[in-house]
This record gives structure tokens, C-alpha cells and sequence, in this order.
């Protein structure tokens, strides 16, 4: 394949630039700086132009003389018709409407803050507003229990609780083993050994358990509630549902925010009960204690309301993931990078809810099932 | 005779246990304008993807300028497929780019041109599809069907292309639409010297702008010929897709008489 070349002749009334070769992107790609310099030099004073020796040109390779030229056709051009409309549509592509920067507001960074409140306050609102839908669809569901919408709550509850049960399981006993080695690591150097149980047992139950749970499940099924929301809005499936005279809120919503309320729960009854085991087993190998003394004591020290903590704890920390999913879910725009955004703002959202939750229990059930 | 642009010698593709293609032959001379026709799952889009590397057949090569398409190291790979341009059905924009990105994506993935330069050969490239510099702006998502077509065919022509695959070019376009896309087209392969292939439904799109037309069906290309030529063959297939009543009307109004 020819490359693009340029021949300088001087003439005794001014210079001959001829360039000739295949000037197109291919050619001229690999050495687009080059060959610009080269024609810049080319075009100073009043050289004439022949292009007539120019076996293909394309739009790269116009452009690249264009630009030399200033934009406009030099004076004097010898050039083949079919090559000059490359040159044309250029000239014609010019002289469209220059795109012009919208002009700053001397107000702008007053704006950014003003839509940043606005924007952090509707996304408040929205949120409330689907709680509020929630409620309106439980209410719907109590008068009209033929409107439950039970087949989407049982593949929710396969999806997000079932599913679930594997991964949980395997943290779940990982904590339990953890936090028995190092407890029994301190407490032995007091002698206090049997008191591996309460540790245990009260910081599984109570606080553990739950909150582990939920961190999984948010990044599970909180980030998998999100996409597909996020999906079925983007390719209009939303839209769909709502001319056959479905309500999203009861269909899509309400079935997520049901199914892993109840999930959650077993789920920590799950997690908590591997945990336990994980606990028992560390303990034993490592303080001496036996299974058996380990079943006795537990009901001792961690009185039940412990697990009931746990287990509303639980619940609501699950409806909230849904809720946060759901909320961020509706959110997307159709594009990519709105999905991925969204999906990690409902993931970090959820979890970050999950704990502030957390912190409001350990105040509000401070006087409750703790022995002395 | 030069090398064909485009040469599919005994192509064979199987999904599961259905034969889709068998025995398959197929060249397009440079600067042809090749519509694909055929039945709904007879394979045209399946063989366009062939034709990419996007989907690779059981049996069989295929050749773009006489080259395979495989093979050779990632810096021939990446020359040869510089060489065509590809119009999906759907555009397959990028939705997190807005227009001019997209357009320029291509350009900046070659990595030899300044900013300057790559904003001047978008806006030319957005002429050219006769769009306004103001479009550029615009994200995917705020596009109608038609300007999405010319977006996806300005970032197509990026490169400055010698083989253009256009995949249903004109599906989900209103009939004004589908005729000044059709026209632009013609426009700008005439004028950039293009050869292209196009897989069809729309015998309007078929009649205005292709040379030539290859008929896909039971497993091979049926017939191969200008329009004129293919509507005189005699064959179930031809005859119901040609000269069916609707086909006809199209078919006059572009001025190809049916026998």
C-alpha cells in the first residue's frame, strides 16, 4: 500500500506543494503528527496545491489538510473532482452552528449546592413515598386478601431466603469459630474460661447474628432487587405492567419487601444456630468445654428475649434492604452507568441503614434480656 | 479481477441439532451493495455475525479482503476489523456516552490524534449523517429511533471504513424515516466509495439501494443477482417473498417491473 507523500518543488513564482499516495486514516494514523508539521511548513507563503496525483483520500486524510490549509481552500488547488467533495463536506460540516458551551452562571456554585439539597430531599420524599405505598399495599392486601400476590412472594422467598441458606451457613460458623478463639484466648489468662458461653452466646444472638445476616443478604438479593428493577425499567417492563393495569408497587415491590421481612429472620435463626455450633466447636478444642455443658449454660445466660431481639431485629433490617432496594431500583435511567451506580448506592445505602437500625435497637432494648 | 471483499467459501453452522447453514457460498465485489434476504430464521443475521467474528461458523472460512478474519496477532486482528464498519439493529450506542463520545470513541481507541483533531472529525462525521453539532450533546437515551440509526452510523464510518454491515438498517423506522436513512446511505457509500452488505426484511430499503441481492434460504444462498434477475427465478421462496402483493406495490414504485 502507497503512503501519503508530499513533494515541495520550488518554482521561480512560488512554490509547488504536490502531494500524491493514499492519504487515508489507515496511512496517516501512524504518523499524524508528522505529516501535519510537514504540511504546516508546506502552506506557509503562497504555495500552490496540486493533488492531482492523490490516489485515495478520505476524511482523515482531508481533514489533516484542511487543517494546514486554515480551514478554507488555498488559493491555487489542482485537485480531481471526486477527491474535492471529501474537501467540500468539511467546508459544509464548518459552517454548522458552532456548539457553544452553555455560559457559567456567576450563581453556579450556589446552584450545585441548591439542586444538590433539592436532590437529597426528593430522594427522601421518594423514599418515604414507597414506604407509604407499602403500607397502602398491606392495607389493600388485609381487605382483599385474593389481591396477595403469593406466587412472587414464594420466588422471593426462594430467591433471597433458600438460596441464601449456604453462604450464611459458611460465614455464619467462620464468625462463630473466629470469635470463640479469640475470647478464649483472653479468657484464659483470668481463669474465667466458662465464660466463653456468654460471650458467645449473647453476641451471636443478640448482635451478630442479625447484622451479619443482613450485610450478606443486602449485597445478595439487595443489589439483585436493584438491577432487575433497574432492568425491567430500562427495556420498559415497568411501563408494560402498568398498561395492563398492574401496580408495580403491589407486584414488584410489595412481594420483595414481604418476601425478605419473613426471610430474614430465619435466615439469622440459621445463621445464629451454625454460629453457635462454629462457637461450641472452637471452645472445645480450645477451653476444654464440653458440648454438653455448652447446651446446659447457653439458656442460662442468654435469656430468650435475646433471640426475640434478634429475630425483630432481623425482620426489620430485611424490610429495610428491600425498601432500599426497591427505592434505588426505580432510580435507574436508561443507561449503563446509571445502573451500576445505582446498584452500588443501594448496596452501601442498605448497609449503612442496616447499622444505623442496629444502633437504634441497642438503645431501645438496653434494659432487655441482659443478665444483672 | 481483484480480490472480493468479502468471500464465504463452504459455510456450515449448526445450533444444536438444526442446521442453519450448509454448504454456503458467497462472494461481494468491491463496491456492491449486497442485500441479505431470506426467511425469518434462515439465518442472515447469524451469517452477518459470522462475518464479524462474532460468531464462528462450524465449518467453513470466510475471508474480508482476503484475509481471514482470525489469526496472525492481535495488531492484524485489530488493522483488518478497522477496515469495516458495523450498523446493529438497535444501534448498540453506548447509553453511558452522550453522542459525540460515541462517536469519538473509535477514534480515541486508535490513540494517534489530539482532541482538536478527534472534535473535528466527529462534527464531520455528524454532518455527514446530517445530524447538528448540537446533537452531540445528546445521551443515547434521549434519541428517536431514527437519530440513533445516523449516530450509530456516523460511529460506524468513524474510521473511515471499506466494508460497511448494515443489520436491518431500517427496522422500527416510520416509512419517511426509512426512505432519507435509506437515501443517506446510498449517499454516502457512493461518495466514500463503500462496499456494503445488508441483511433486509424491507423490500423498499432492497429496491432503492442494493446492486445486487443474495437469497438465503434452505441452508445456502438460493440466488445471487440483481434484483431484476433474482424476481425471475422460479422458486416458492423467491416467488412468495417477491411477489407477494405488497412486494409487488414496493417493487413498481422504485421502478423494477415483476414478471
Amino acid at each position: 500500500m502507497s503512503v501519503a507523500r508530499i513533494e515541495l518543488i520550488d518554482q521561480k513564482d512560488g512554490r509547488l506543494v504536490r502531494l500524491s499516495g493514499r492519504w487515508t486514516l489507515a496511512t496517516t494514523s501512524l504518523r499524524v503528527a508528522e505529516l501535519a508539521a510537514e504540511l504546516e511548513r508546506s502552506a506557509q507563503g503562497n504555495s500552490t496545491w496540486d493533488c492531482t496525483a492523490l490516489e485515495t483520500i478520505d476524511s482523515a486524510g482531508a481533514m489533516l489538510l484542511w487543517r494546514a490549509w486554515g480551514r478554507a481552500f488555498p488559493q491555487v488547488l489542482l485537485i480531481r473532482p471526486e477527491h474535492r467533495r471529501a474537501f467540500e463536506r468539511i467546508d459544509t460540516a464548518d459552517h454548522e452552528p458552532r456548539l457553544m458551551p452553555p455560559p457559567l452562571s456567576p450563581l453556579h456554585g450556589v446552584m450545585v449546592i441548591g439542586s444538590a439539597s433539592v436532590g437529597a430531599i426528593r430522594h427522601l420524599l421518594d423514599f418515604v413515598a414507597l414506604v407509604g405505598q407499602f403500607g397502602l399495599n398491606l392495607a389493600h392486601v388485609f381487605r382483599f386478601p385474593a389481591d396477595l400476590p403469593q406466587r412472587e412472594i414464594s420466588a422471593n422467598l426462594y430467591k433471597s431466603g433458600v438460596r441464601a441458606m449456604p453462604v450464611t451457613a459458611l460465614v455464619g460458623f467462620l464468625i462463630g469459630v473466629v470469635l470463640s478463639y479469640l475470647s478464649a484466648l483472653q479468657l484464659k489468662q483470668f481463669g474465667a474460661d466458662i465464660f466463653i458461653v456468654n460471650i458467645i452466646g449473647l453476641g451471636l444472638v443478640r448482635e451478630l447474628g442479625p447484622v451479619l445476616v443482613a450485610v450478606l443478604v443486602a449485597g445478595r438479593s439487595g443489589s439483585a432487587m436493584t438491577a432487575q428493577l433497574g432492568v425491567m425499567r430500562v427495556t420498559e417492563e415497568i411501563d408494560a405492567l402498568a398498561t395492563m393495569g398492574v401496580q408495580q408497587g403491589l407486584r414488584l415491590i410489595f412481594p420483595k419487601v414481604v418476601a425478605l421481612t419473613i426471610a430474614m429472620p430465619l435466615l439469622v435463626l440459621w445463621a445464629t444456630s451454625i454460629a453457635l455450633v462454629g462457637g461450641m466447636v472452637s471452645a472445645q478444642l480450645q477451653l476444654d468445654i464440653s458440648y454438653g455443658f455448652f447446651f446446659q449454660t447457653l439458656p442460662r445466660v442468654v435469656p430468650a428475649a435475646n433471640l426475640w431481639i434478634g429475630l425483630a431485629k432481623g425482620a426489620v433490617f430485611g424490610m429495610f434492604v428491600a425498601l432500599v432496594a426497591c427505592h434505588f431500583g426505580l432510580r435507574v435511567r436508561p443507561n449503563t452507568e446509571s445502573l451500576s451506580s445505582n446498584t452500588t448506592a443501594a448496596v452501601v445505602t442498605a448497609i449503612t441503614v442496616v447499622i444505623i437500625l442496629d444502633a437504634i435497637f441497642a438503645i431501645a432494648t438496653r434494659g432487655i434480656g441482659l443478665p444483672g | 479481477m481483484s480480490t472480493p471483499v468479502i468471500r464465504i467459501q463452504d459455510l456450515a453452522t449448526r445450533f444444536g441439532e438444526v442446521w442453519i447453514h450448509n454448504g454456503l457460498n458467497l462472494e461481494v465485489a468491491r463496491g456492491e451493495l449486497v442485500s441479505l434476504v431470506g426467511g425469518s430464521g434462515s439465518g442472515k443475521t447469524t451469517l452477518l455475525r459470522q462475518v464479524i467474528g462474532l460468531l464462528l461458523p462450524n465449518r467453513g472460512s470466510i475471508e474480508l479482503f482476503g484475509e481471514p478474519l482470525f489469526g496472525g496477532g492481535i495488531a492484524r486482528e485489530r488493522a483488518l476489523r478497522q477496515r469495516f464498519g458495523v450498523l446493529f439493529q438497535h444501534g448498540a450506542l453506548f447509553s453511558a456516552f452522550n453522542v459525540f463520545d460515541n462517536i469519538a470513541f473509535p477514534l480515541r481507541e486508535l490513540k494517534r490524534y489530539d482532541e482538536d483533531a478527534i472534535h473535528d472529525l466527529v462534527m464531520l462525521k455528524l454532518s455527514m449523517v446530517e445530524l447538528l453539532p448540537r446533537h452531540g450533546r445528546l445521551m443515547p437515551a434521549e434519541l428517536s429511533g431514527g437519530m440513533v440509526k445516523r449516530v450509530a452510523l456516523a460511529r460506524a464510518l468513524a474510521l473511515e471504513p471499506e466494508l460497511l454491515l448494515l443489520d436491518e438498517p431500517t427496522a422500527g423506522l416510520d416509512p419517511d424515516r426509512s426512505d432519507s436513512f435509506v437515501r443517506l446511505i446510498r449517499m454516502l457509500s457512493e461518495e466514500l466509495g463503500l462496499t456494503v452488505m445488508l441483511v433486509t426484511h424491507d423490500l423498499d430499503t432492497l429496491a432503492e439501494l442494493s446492486t445486487r441481492v443474495a437469497v438465503l434460504a434452505e441452508q445456502h444462498i438460493l440466488a445471487y443477482g440483481s434484483t431484476d434477475e433474482i424476481m425471475h427465478i422460479d422458486h416458492p421462496f423467491i416467488r412468495n417473498f417477491f411477489l407477494s402483493e405488497r412486494s409487488v406495490r414496493a417493487l413498481q414504485h422504485s421502478g423494477h417491473v415483476p414478471v
